[in-house]
């Protein structure tokens, strides 16, 4: 009788083991990266053979992060920043002011340390204050918000609207400005932007290399 | 180890480094004039100067205080101080008086950057310091009154 129910125990314990697994793996799979989060490595378009095609899907591949509210959020077309993922203006009512620091008296740095912080307060959407020492609005040249991937793309190379930069300074401001890197790691209760800035610098790399195309 | 200057004085700190800064005045330095409000910088209660600008103290892990200054409301001195005091007592800004040392700490500050500020600065400035009894009229009254006070 004793040995039945140890007999009993071990199949069900057994059973429970492998519902634990499947469920699992079931949710395992469940997150497994939808398609707007991922970003495809340069490497995947070297079948395009029109260089000129190739070139445009590599910069459209690298719009998921440049068109990102985390991106686009600090690159507006106004005054005030916009927040979150459905880019409501920022709150508090904050304004660009002299070099897209803020203004005197509620400057960026009054909220926005050198890195993200977990907030103390209980808020439902507000887990973090997100951070980077360099914290600071785009300049009004290089607003994004509400423009097409064709405009964006021919802003990025116009001197005269990305802060004087060559095409090389592109691929460094892209693949390795901290502030644009922060991207990836927006801080508790942020969505990050797709890929890596590793995948994303590459893809402007390749991008660049391909003749700088843009969208129609 | 944190080791930062709290109005004029050297100070130190040994717990958590990533107590709050407002925690590390109320709790231990006991200094309560500073406010906790909302503790995710959304409302200024808790407004101090730090290194000559204002800062969230409820947002400031103690640690990245380390080596610099630190001013409350219980030690903001000079000019402007005291013309906003002045100014404050003059037409009896507060009403139950909860966010007035946020709202004073962004004031000084303001003032000490722009002694003479436009209605669109204080709005500026002043943009995220709520105040629940809504002040904001007599506010920006008392700081026009302020500068005016430092304009002699």
């Amino acid at each position: 009788m004793r040995r039945n129910i140890a007999f009993i125990s071990i199949a069900l314990c057994l059973a429970v083991n492998a519902a634990v697994v499947a469920t699992n793996i079931s949710f395992a799979q469940d997150k497994s990266v939808p398609e707007k989060d991922s970003l495809k490595p340069a490497s995947a378009f070297q079948s395009i053979s029109d260089e000129k095609q190739r070139s445009v899907a590599l910069f459209e591949e690298a719009g998921k992060v440049i068109q990102h509210p985390r991106c686009v959020n600090c690159h507006p077309v106004g005054d005030r920043p916009l927040q979150d993922i459905a880019m409501h203006p920022h709150q508090p009512p904050v304004s660009r002011g002299e070099a897209g620091m803020g203004l005197p008296g509620m400057t960026c740095n009054t909220c926005h340390g050198a890195e993200n912080v977990k907030v103390v307060g209980q808020a439902e959407t507000i887990k973090s204050i997100p951070g980077n020492p360099n914290w600071h609005l785009a300049p009004i040249e290089m607003a994004w918000e509400g423009k097409t991937l064709s405009y964006i793309c021919k802003q990025i190379k116009d001197p005269q609207r990305n802060g004087g930069k060559s095409l090389d300074g592109i691929i460094e401001h892209m693949a390795h400005d901290d502030l644009v890197g922060w991207g990836w790691s927006p801080g508790e209760g942020r969505e990050p932007v797709p890929g890596t800035q590793k995948a994303f610098g590459e893809l402007i790399q390749a991008w660049i290399q391909s003749g700088a195309a843009c969208p129609s | 180890m944190v080791t930062f200057k709290l109005n004029g004085q050297e100070r130190s700190f040994d717990g958590d480094p990533e107590t709050p800064l407002l925690w590390v005045l109320r709790d231990f330095e006991k200094l309560t004039g500073t406010k906790y409000g909302c503790g995710i910088a959304q409302c200024g209660a808790c407004t101090v100067h730090m290194d000559g600008t204002t800062r969230r103290s409820c947002i400031t892990p103690v640690s990245t205080v380390d080596g610099s200054e630190i001013v409350t409301i219980e030690g903001v001195t000079g000019k402007e101080a005291d013309a906003v005091r002045k100014a404050w007592v003059a037409i009896d800004v507060p009403q139950c008086g909860y966010c007035q040392s946020g709202q004073i700490m962004s004031a000084v500050s303001l003032l000490q950057m722009t002694p003479k500020p436009t209605d669109a600065d204080i709005d500026g400035a002043m943009a995220g310091n709520i105040c629940r009894c809504a002040t904001y009229h007599r506010i920006r009254q008392a700081i026009h009154d302020a500068a005016d006070i430092l304009e002699g």
